[in-house]
C-alpha cells in the first residue's frame, strides 16, 4: 500500500465467543488514515467503538482481518515487537487518569522512550519539543494533579506524539472536560495532525467529532457510514449557509 | 445610511451567511418609508443615492425588536421532525435509514462550519463568530436529537409494538405546531 498509510483495517473482525453465545464486537471494518488525518468514529454505545480502539492499538487481536500499523501487520509481530511498536508507533489519550501521578508532565511523556532505551537526557529534551507542540511547554516539571484536566490531557497528547510517534488513538478525551476546555484539547489534537500527526478518535460529541477530516458511524460493530473528505473552506465561503 | 451600505452592514455582521438581493433592501425600505419607520434625510451622497434615517417610530419598533424574545411559532415548522414522523408512520420506510442519512448530512455540514471557525477564530470579527457558534450549536443540537431518536426507536422495537401505542408518536403534520412537539425538549 502507499507510504502514508499510518493505519489500516482490512476487514477486521472481532468475535467474543461466550460459551454457546458468540458476540460480533465488530464486523468487517476496513478503514485507513493517512498521515495528517484525523478521523472521528462516531456510534451508539456498544456499537463497537472501543474495539476499533483496541485492535487499531494493539491491545486486542482481530479475529477475522487485519490491522496494519504503518504497514506492518501486526499479527505478523511476536510479543516483544508488537510492544516495540506500540511503544514506537501510537500512544493513547483515555477520557482520563493518562498520566503517572507521581511523575511530573516532562517525565510522563519522556518515559515511552526511556522504555525504549533512549537516553534520559534526550527522552527529555524529546518531551520538551511535545509539550511544547501542545502549548504546554511551560508546565514540564509540575504533577498531574498541579495541572488543569484540559491541561493534563494535552500532555496526553504529547505523549502519544513524542519522539517518533505519529498515530494518537483518542477514547473519549473531552469526555471529563467541560465544553470549552474540551474544545481546546480538539484544537490541539487538530493542530498535531495538520502538522503531520494523524488521529483516530473515538467521541459522542458531535461538535467534538467535526474537527476531524472524517467521521464514521458505527452500530452494531460494522461501518455502516462515513462523511467522505470534507471540502475546503473557501468553498463554503460563498456558499447559502445552513439551510 | 443607504440602501447599498445597509446590505454591507448586515452581510458584514453575518458573514455573508443570508446574502441579500439589493432590490429586497430598497423594497423593503421603500414599505418602511410608506409605514413612517424611516424617512429620507433629503441629502443624498456623491453618487445620488438616497439617503435614509430612522424615524421615531422607526426608532420604537427596532427597540421593540431587540427587546422581544423569538417565539417558538413565529419559527418555520421543522421538517425533519415532520419527515421522522412519517417515516415512522408510512408502511415501508426505514426510519433508521432516514435518521442516518440525516445525521451523515449534518455532520458533514457541521464539519463545514468548524472549519470556518477555525478559520475565523484568530479575528476580531465577534459577530461572525457568533452566527457560526449558533448554527454550529443548531447542527449539535439536531445530531443529539437523531441520536436521542434512534434510542428511543431502538427501545420501542424491544418493548412493545407501535400498534398499541397510545397517542400516535407522529403527530398529524397539518397541525402548524407539529414539527415542534416531535422534539423532546
Amino acid at each position: 500500500m502507499t507510504g502514508d498509510l499510518v493505519l489500516e483495517l482490512r476487514a477486521a473482525g472481532r468475535v467474543h465467543a461466550d460459551g454457546p453465545d458468540v458476540v460480533h464486537a465488530l464486523r468487517d471494518v476496513s478503514l485507513a488514515l493517512r498521515t495528517g488525518e484525523l478521523v472521528a468514529v462516531m456510534g451508539p454505545s456498544g456499537s463497537g467503538k472501543s474495539t476499533l480502539l483496541h485492535l487499531a492499538g494493539g491491545l486486542d487481536t482481530p479475529t477475522e482481518g487485519a490491522v496494519l500499523v504503518e504497514g506492518t501487520d501486526l499479527a505478523t509481530l511476536n510479543r516483544a515487537e508488537l510492544a516495540a511498536i506500540r511503544r514506537r508507533s501510537l500512544g493513547y489519550v483515555f477520557q482520563d487518569l493518562n498520566l503517572i501521578p507521581a511523575l511530573t508532565a516532562a517525565e510522563n511523556v519522556a518515559l515511552p522512550r526511556e522504555l525504549d532505551g533512549v537516553r534520559a537526557r534526550a527522552a527529555r529534551q524529546e518531551a520538551l519539543a511535545a509539550l511544547t507542540e501542545v502549548g504546554v511547554g511551560d508546565l514540564a516539571d509540575r504533577f498531574p494533579d498541579e495541572m488543569s484536566g484540559g491541561q493534563q490531557q494535552r500532555v496526553a497528547i504529547a505523549r502519544a506524539l513524542v519522539g517518533p510517534r505519529r498515530l494518537v488513538l483518542a477514547d473519549e478525551p473531552t469526555g471529563a472536560l467541560d465544553s470549552q476546555t474540551g474544545e481546546d484539547v480538539l484544537r490541539v489534537l487538530r493542530a498535531r495532525c495538520d502538522a503531520g500527526a494523524s488521529g483516530l478518535l473515538v467521541t459522542h460529541e458531535a461538535r467534538h467529532a467535526a474537527w476531524a477530516d472524517r467521521v464514521v458511524f458505527l452500530r452494531d460493530g460494522a461501518l455502516i457510514d462515513d462523511t467522505g473528505v470534507a471540502p475546503p473552506p473557501e468553498v463554503l465561503l460563498g456558499a447559502d449557509g445552513f439551510g | 445610511m443607504y440602501g447599498y451600505q445597509l446590505r454591507h452592514e448586515f452581510e458584514r455582521s453575518t458573514g455573508a451567511t443570508w446574502p441579500l438581493n439589493v432590490g429586497q433592501v430598497y423594497t423593503t425600505l421603500a414599505r418602511l418609508e410608506r409605514d413612517g419607520l424611516v424617512a429620507q434625510t433629503g441629502e443624498s451622497d456623491e453618487d445620488g443615492k438616497v439617503v435614509y434615517r430612522l424615524t421615531d417610530a422607526g426608532h420604537a419598533e427596532l427597540t421593540g425588536w431587540f427587546a422581544t424574545p423569538i417565539g417558538g411559532a413565529d419559527r418555520p415548522r421543522d421538517e425533519l421532525a415532520i419527515k421522522v414522523a412519517l417515516a415512522l408512520t408510512t408502511p415501508g420506510v426505514d426510519v433508521r435509514a432516514v435518521l442516518q442519512t440525516q445525521r451523515t448530512a449534518t455532520l458533514r455540514h457541521l464539519q463545514e462550519l468548524t472549519r470556518l471557525k477555525a478559520v475565523a477564530d484568530g479575528s476580531e470579527d465577534t459577530a461572525w463568530l457568533l452566527v457560526l457558534d449558533s448554527m454550529i450549536f443548531r447542527a449539535e443540537a439536531e445530531v443529539r436529537w437523531l441520536d436521542h431518536s434512534e434510542t428511543r426507536l431502538a427501545r420501542r422495537g424491544t418493548t412493545s409494538p407501535p400498534a398499541n401505542r397510545p397517542g400516535a408518536a407522529a403527530p398529524d403534520p397539518a397541525d402548524a405546531g407539529a414539527g415542534d412537539r416531535a422534539v423532546p425538549r
